[in-house]
């Protein structure tokens, strides 16, 4: 088998990931599914290598990761490479973790090799132990309605604020800050 | 909920998102720092009554040009942090080309004066309320430059909050200069800069705890 690793296969996937990321900023739904479908099969092969002695808490990381990659979508800029920006914010939910877990032992090896992020991705996904569904029931409903209308029942802002009785930007915002939130409820959640 | 139902709560109907929106962010958090700091001046302290005269000498825009200095720099610095994978920047050149510049101006200003007199150029005579007014007239900009952090993804939050607070520290000695009567470099050299390090040790602290997302 030919090694994945090889610059010229990383440069290629970077910028097919980037430019389905990009498409997603600007609001193409179905590039965005594709990309963190993709980005999620790397970012679970990285943390894989990293969690070794934690393998039920990889799936677990990983969703707080795709969070967080979302929440922060919008300090992304074009001319960053895609994988130093994906990498920094995995990098940093890895340290956070470890605090919030004191397990400095499982903190032995180097964090600093962005490269390797999107080297080999794992695709067969783990049970995740928390379930980010009973957390989504848990906020308030000002945030909790607008998530369950739009993202999961799949009606538009507009729809979802005729049923919700929220104006569109109450919605809007609600969804934001929902998301928001259920990260930081997810943080240090078992 | 799966790893994939999470995926496909994300991406379902996911919005345009406004590429500008941090630089947005920190406008805001500037001008809300300005005009915070001006403010509390202006009602608290008052503007020094020879403003018109001295805004005629160099030595007062001089005055200015070091907090400003640390204020682009500082404000470079946190705009670049708030990205994941970014590095601080060359903001850091600008502070530290500032610091020594007073500093070697005051030294400068020290070997020429007598003796007897050093102490007292350093000192003023409002050296026991500097600091503590630079920090009272940074708090707004302080509040505002933490929203700021806050809405956006630092990775490095003890850095990135002692910037955040060197450029709410900066504002506020901007706003400061304008009622300070003191007009000798050796003072700014020791006494600005110590009003703008309270913020930004502050700004160091808290940030581990404020910015964590």
């Amino acid at each position: 088998m030919e090694r994945t690793t090889d610059n010229d296969a990383l440069r290629s996937r970077e910028l097919h990931l980037q430019s389905l990321f990009l498409s997603g900023l600007d609001g193409d739904e179905r590039a965005y599914r594709t990309f963190l479908s993709e980005l999620s099969g790397h970012l679970r092969g990285f943390l894989r290598s990293r969690l070794q002695q934690r393998p039920g808490e990889i799936e677990d990381l990983l969703q707080e990761v795709l969070l967080a990659v979302h929440n922060a979508r919008q300090t992304y800029q074009a001319d960053q490479p895609l994988t130093a920006w994906v990498f920094a914010i995995a990098r940093y939910k890895l340290i956070d973790f470890f605090r919030g877990r004191s397990r400095h032992d499982v903190f032995n090896d180097s964090l600093d090799d962005a490269a390797e992020l999107f080297a080999e991705p794992h695709l067969e996904p783990a049970q995740a132990s928390r379930d980010l569904g009973k957390l989504l029931e848990q906020l308030p409903e000002r945030q909790r309605l607008p998530i369950v209308r739009v993202k999961l029942e799949g009606l538009s802002v507009t729809e979802a604020a005729q049923t919700t009785g929220l104006s569109e930007s109450a919605v809007k915002i609600g969804i934001h800050r929902g998301l928001k939130a259920l990260a930081l409820r997810v943080r240090g959640t078992p | 909920m799966k790893t994939d139902d999470l995926i496909s709560l994300l991406a379902a109907g996911v919005a345009p998102v406004d590429r500008r929106a941090p630089a947005k962010r920190f406008s805001i958090a500037v001008l809300a720092g300005l005009l915070g700091a001006i403010l509390l001046m202006v009602t608290l302290k008052g503007v020094r009554p020879d403003l018109g005269e001295v805004m005629a000498t160099p030595i007062f825009w001089a005055k200015i040009a070091f907090p400003l200095c640390l204020m682009i720099g500082a404000l470079g610095m946190v705009m670049r942090l708030a990205r994941p994978g970014a590095t601080s920047g060359p903001g850091k050149i600008l502070i530290v080309a500032a610091v020594t510049a007073v500093w070697v101006g005051a030294v400068y200003v020290l070997m020429a004066t007598a003796p007897d007199n050093r102490v007292a150029i350093i000192l003023g005579n409002t050296w026991r309320v500097c600091a503590l007014n630079i920090a009272l007239l940074s708090i707004p900009g302080f509040v505002a430059v933490f929203w700021a952090l806050r809405g956006l993804a630092p990775t490095n939050l003890t850095l990135s909050g002692a910037c955040g607070g060197l450029l709410a520290g900066s504002m506020a000695t901007i706003a400061y200069s304008f009622h300070c009567p003191e007009m000798q470099v050796t003072f700014w050299a020791v006494w600005y800069l110590l009003g703008m390090l309270v913020p930004t040790i502050l700004g160091a602290l808290l940030g581990r705890r404020w910015l964590r997302w």
